[in-house]
């Protein structure tokens, strides 16, 4: 496991408490999990995503991630209809551990609406949160 | 100190079957041929299966030398939590292999099978004696298809009350198959938090029992090897708002000749004859899981029943409330022989059986108290329940500890689980074992944690005198290969 | 004292002063009153061994079996020869007294024979991954159709009526309380399943067939596969109950079934009065997470040495719980290894000579009853087992076999009503040209 001072969580990100991370990129978000989340998890072994076209609320469950012995479930950090997912993943999983903000992100989606972002947490708040589960 | 039990020898090497062999061998006598060939429509015809071809000594030394690669109980100690790995007695075996039991077709007409149905007969009323419950049924292939047919009774029962329910209350000590069981059946599994003691408070049960739970699943001893003492108030409780208890047995080589199940308020329960009952585990099965019940859930029992009616045994299939048929014949028939003749040797020393499983449990936790972290201090049953905390300092973890006690001659316990207790060393001794090998396990454990302070890198390194070191597991999850070439 | 315990009054007192109690009953004290049994366990006295050797073999006298009796009697359970060296091998204590191989350095005998019988069953059944076993054909079915429905996510599944009735009684058990529905598709004059009428039966999640099937009819599966694929969500199952067929027929894979499962007691497993036995189960690699049960998968150690552990285990009950895709647990471990180790003595060239001969030697019985005039009702091709319609009141007559120690096969009419009078034949490599003359025999007289 890594200390608290060698997990990467970049600033121009949002979090969310299920450590999932969103960026936006024109009308479109990409989503991950955050590099604490899969030093938690341990190494990944297959990500379960949903098909492109599918529609979650805000922090519904739109696939899991697995590990050798444990399973956990991933949340919509917001409302939106999915129009990409990361088909690379299926033959390299591993990268959700190596790089968790690049190679390793999850889905694109289409947010329903903006509100949803402001529940979103920023660095500060999310590495606060962090703390005080150790 | 002793010397260990375990010590190097020499292992063979032995490729996969398809590695060996040459077209045109063959290990089987083929009986003669006294009939001319038919002839079959080629469009039906295949190619037959690739399978390699061996001569008898061929196969006879690859298992062998596949054999010398695993650790069984009559191997060494195997003391794995919540698995009861007593000895398999060979007489058992014996009578399961005598031609007129191993020989038996399911369907003969019953006047041809009397033997058989006697012993299912008497079988169902030992176990019924033996837990205090009012009906069995030994027809579930295992534990969890006990499971699944107690969940089945349930859903039965509150059906014909015109009444179904959607819930069942799963404590979080219990077995991972609970919920799944449950699930199968439709049911929501509602988890229960044990309380700091280790088990259930009846509080915690009346919140979140109502009028739409079909009951709680209980294992009673609990995962963490304690007696859950609140137990008749958690059945009134359940009662009362009118759902049903059920107790998942698995640990029922505690409790033999101690307690009875029904005075306790269990509705339905499963036992497994490959735990308690010492038929022997054959590398993950076959097991058996009878389910019993009181006498109101008797009539949703699986089908066919064996009566006796005028002196003979019969099958009875009308049953109109019976959850239906869970195996296409009576279950696992040759488990339930070894079963029925390992009571039939021990009878009321059954209850002996248990108090010396506990006896040599409370044997381990006295003597392995502050070596380890004990998770709950509390009396246990026939198991207890450490951790890897005390050993954190020195990066040491629960798996480390497994892995080196296998150079040491023993089966590790049970890890990481119950999961309530992070890095779970889960210790089940069983009363098979002399209290010679139970202080040859526990001097094994104390050097460990010895070892685990002065030399932590021969922990990391561990098992290295075994076939082979430790895999890589992740690698085998995402490229898997399941099947050979 | 009794031979498997070994604590002596010295071992117990020593141990009772450690653990800080005065009695035994002292180590129950967290036992609340009310919970306790009052009075002793009213068992039989304890035998000794030579006693219950004695008992045992009292009971095992009063059930019939061959050779003493000639029974021709398949439907599910089947009389082939075991040869010596499976018992005595599965019966080695390190294979044997093991439990699931959860530490895999120390089980590699376990855990390779099974990755092998894995490996055989892909290789009989012509799929791409095999569990390490189901409990018996029966729940393989349900757990097949309830995968199937995991699958595409519909809720009406398709069932011929000539796979196993037993299986089919399972199989209801297993969907009773899940909603999900069950069409059954009859079977035609000729013995077949009427696969016109999968048509018509609405969104299938799947369709069961099973081959040969319960008659011994030898089901035209690539015609089934067209049928059910008609429809391209539709997952193509195939059912059996005697393994030892695809010696000879084309493998279920090879005509496009999507999960083959079912009983795999023929190869090397006693009948013993229908369990333990085991359940078969392979399907495809593109829906290995969605199968239940266990499997095993090739890796390597820390040194690159080839090994085996137990993989996917995120789909099972321990690790995911009420959403796993089955509650199994333990398995038919030592059946499956004892069924690899029948299919390697076996053999690829001895398997088609071992089911060409069970063919041609059931094929000499049924042309024995049609030359004696009984009548054959279905026409299709049968492997091992076939269907033979008697006049009226030959109950007498079978009655009167079964004083002479031959069970003339299964009477039918308690699974199919409407074939009163209608007998399941099974002939096996275990059946002598004299045995099925003197059969014909005495059915004629």
């Amino acid at each position: 496991m890594k200390e608290l001072s060698q997990i990467v969580l970049p600033k121009d990100i949002s979090y969310t408490q299920n450590h999932e991370w969103l960026r936006q990129e024109g009308d479109e978000a990409v989503v991950g999990v955050s590099d604490y989340a899969q030093d938690q998890l341990g190494e990944i072994v297959f990500a379960e995503l949903p098909a492109a076209g599918d529609a979650f609320g805000q922090g519904q469950a739109f696939g899991t991630l697995e590990s050798v012995k444990a399973v956990s479930e991933i949340y919509m950090p917001v409302a939106g209809e999915i129009t990409a997912i990361n088909e690379d993943l299926r033959n390299d999983p591993a990268s959700i551990n190596t790089d968790p903000y690049g190679k390793g992100w999850l889905i694109r989606l289409k947010p329903d609406n903006s509100d949803d972002q402001k529940k979103l947490m920023g660095r500060a708040a999310y590495l606060e949160m962090v703390k005080g589960k150790q | 100190m002793n010397p260990s039990v375990g010590a190097t020898g020499l292992i063979f090497n032995e490729p996969l079957l398809w590695e060996k062999g040459a077209r045109g061998r063959c290990g089987f006598s083929l009986p003669r041929r006294d009939v001319a060939a038919a002839p079959l429509n080629e469009s039906l015809q295949g190619e037959g299966p690739d399978f390699p071809d061996l001569s008898e000594l061929e196969v006879t030394r690859h298992f062998t030398r596949l054999s010398q690669w695993n650790f069984g109980v009559e191997s060494g100690m195997y003391p794995l939590g919540s698995c009861t790995m007593k000895y398999n007695p060979k007489t058992n075996d014996r009578q399961a292999a005598l031609p007129g039991m191993a020989g038996i077709h399911p369907l003969l007409p019953i006047e041809l099978s009397q033997g058989a149905l006697q012993l299912i007969y008497d079988l169902e009323r030992y176990l019924a004696e033996i837990t205090g419950m009012d009906a069995v049924s030994v027809q579930p292939a295992a534990g969890s298809q006990g499971e699944l047919a107690g969940m089945l009774i349930f859903s039965a029962y509150h059906q014909s009350l015109g009444r179904p329910r959607t819930k069942v209350l799963i404590p979080d000590t219990a077995h991972g198959t609970n919920p799944a069981s449950a699930a199968l059946c439709g049911f929501k599994a509602v988890p229960v938090k044990s309380n700091e003691q280790g088990v259930l408070s009846p509080e915690v049960v009346a919140d979140l029992m109502d009028e739409d739970t079909a009951g709680i699943m209980i294992t009673n001893p609990n995962t963490l090897g304690i007696f859950e003492e609140n137990i008749r108030q958690v059945a009134e409780i359940v009662h009362a708002r009118g759902g049903l208890v059920y107790g998942d047995g698995a640990n029922m080589n505690a409790i033999m000749g101690i307690v009875n199940l029904k005075a306790i308020g269990v509705d339905v329960m499963h036992l497994n004859l490959h735990k308690t009952f010492s038929t022997p585990h054959g590398g993950g099965g076959p097991g058996s899981g009878p389910v019993c019940v009181v006498e109101k859930l008797a009539p949703f029992l699986p089908v066919p029943r064996v009566v006796k009616k005028d002196e003979t045994y019969r099958l009875v299939e009308d049953m109109p409330q019976s959850i239906g048929k869970l195996h296409a014949f009576y279950g696992n028939f040759g488990i339930q022989v070894r079963a029925y003749s390992y009571i039939l040797s021990l009878g009321a020393l059954l209850k002996k059986v248990s108090q010396f499983a506990v006896l040599s449990a409370n044997y381990i936790k006295a003597r392995l108290k502050g070596v380890y972290h004990l998770a709950y201090d509390q009396p246990c049953m026939h198991e207890c329940v450490f951790s890897d905390k005390l050993l954190e300092p020195y990066k040491i973890s629960t798996l480390d500890v497994a892995k080196r006690l296998m150079e040491m001659g023993f089966h590790p316990p049970t890890i990481y689980f119950p999961l309530v207790v992070h890095g779970a060393i889960m210790i089940e001794p069983t009363e098979s074992e002399s209290k010679e090998d139970l202080d040859h396990f526990i001097d094994a454990m104390i050097r460990i944690a010895e070892e685990a302070r002065e030399h932590p890198d021969k922990l990391h390194a561990a098992p290295t005198v075994t076939k082979v070191r430790r895999l890589d597991e992740t690698g085998a999850a995402r490229n898997p290969c399941l099947s050979g070439r | 004292m009794m031979r498997y315990l070994p604590h002596t009054a010295e071992d117990i007192t020593a141990m009772l002063a450690t653990v800080g109690a005065n009695s035994l009953e002292d180590l129950f004290a967290a036992i609340p009153e009310g919970c306790r049994r009052k009075g002793e366990m009213d068992l039989p006295e304890p035998l000794t061994e030579w006693e219950l050797n004695r008992h045992m073999e009292g009971l095992a006298r009063e059930n019939a079996v061959s050779p003493e009796f000639k029974i021709y009697m398949g439907a599910g359970s089947y009389d082939h020869f075991i040869p010596a060296i499976v018992p005595y091998l599965a019966g080695r204590s390190e294979v044997y007294t093991a439990y699931t191989p959860y530490q895999p350095e120390i089980s590699q005998g376990t855990l390779q024979a099974i990755f092998e019988y894995q490996t055989l069953v892909c290789r009989l059944l012509g799929l791409e991954v095999a569990n390490a076993s189901m409990y018996d054909g029966a729940s393989a079915l349900a757990e097949a159709l309830l995968m199937a429905i995991r699958i595409n996510r519909r809720r009406r599944v398709a069932v011929s009526k000539a796979i196993h009735p037993l299986y089919r009684r399972v199989v209801e058990t297993y969907f009773r309380p899940t909603g999900f529905e069950i069409v059954e598709i009859p079977y035609l004059k000729n013995g077949r399943t009427d696969l016109s009428a999968i048509a018509g039966s609405g969104e299938l999640a799947a369709v069961a067939v099973q081959s040969p099937n319960f008659f011994g009819c030898i089901e035209e599966l690539n015609a089934a596969e067209a049928a059910i694929h008609a429809d391209p969500k539709t997952l193509f199952i195939t059912a059996f109950s005697e393994p030892l067929a695809y010696g000879l027929l084309k493998s279920p894979g090879s005509m496009g079934a999507d999960i083959a499962c079912g009983e795999g007691q023929s190869f090397g497993i006693p009948r013993s009065f229908g369990g333990p036995g085991l359940g078969m189960f392979a399907s495809r690699m593109q829906y290995v997470r969605n199968m239940p049960g266990r499997l095993i998968g090739q890796t390597r150690d820390v040194d690159g040495k080839r090994g085996y552990v137990l993989t996917l285990a995120t789909r099972e009950q321990h690790i995911r719980r009420e959403k796993a895709t089955s509650n199994i647990c333990s398995n038919q471990g030592l059946c499956a290894t004892m069924s690899v180790m029948y299919m390697a003595s076996v053999g690829g060239t001895g398997i088609r000579e071992l089911a060409a001969l069970n063919r041609d030697k059931a094929e000499y019985l049924k042309n024995a009853f049609a030359q004696a005039g009984f009548s054959l009702p279905f026409t299709a091709p049968t492997f091992n087992e076939f269907v033979v319609k008697f006049p009226a009141g030959f109950d007498a007559i079978y009655r009167r076999l079964l004083e002479k120690k031959i069970v003339a096969g299964l009477p039918l009419a308690p699974y199919y009503p409407e074939l009163s009078n209608h007998y399941l034949f099974c002939v096996t490599e275990t059946s002598s040209r004299e045995d099925l003359d003197q059969l014909v025999k005495e059915v004629r007289a």
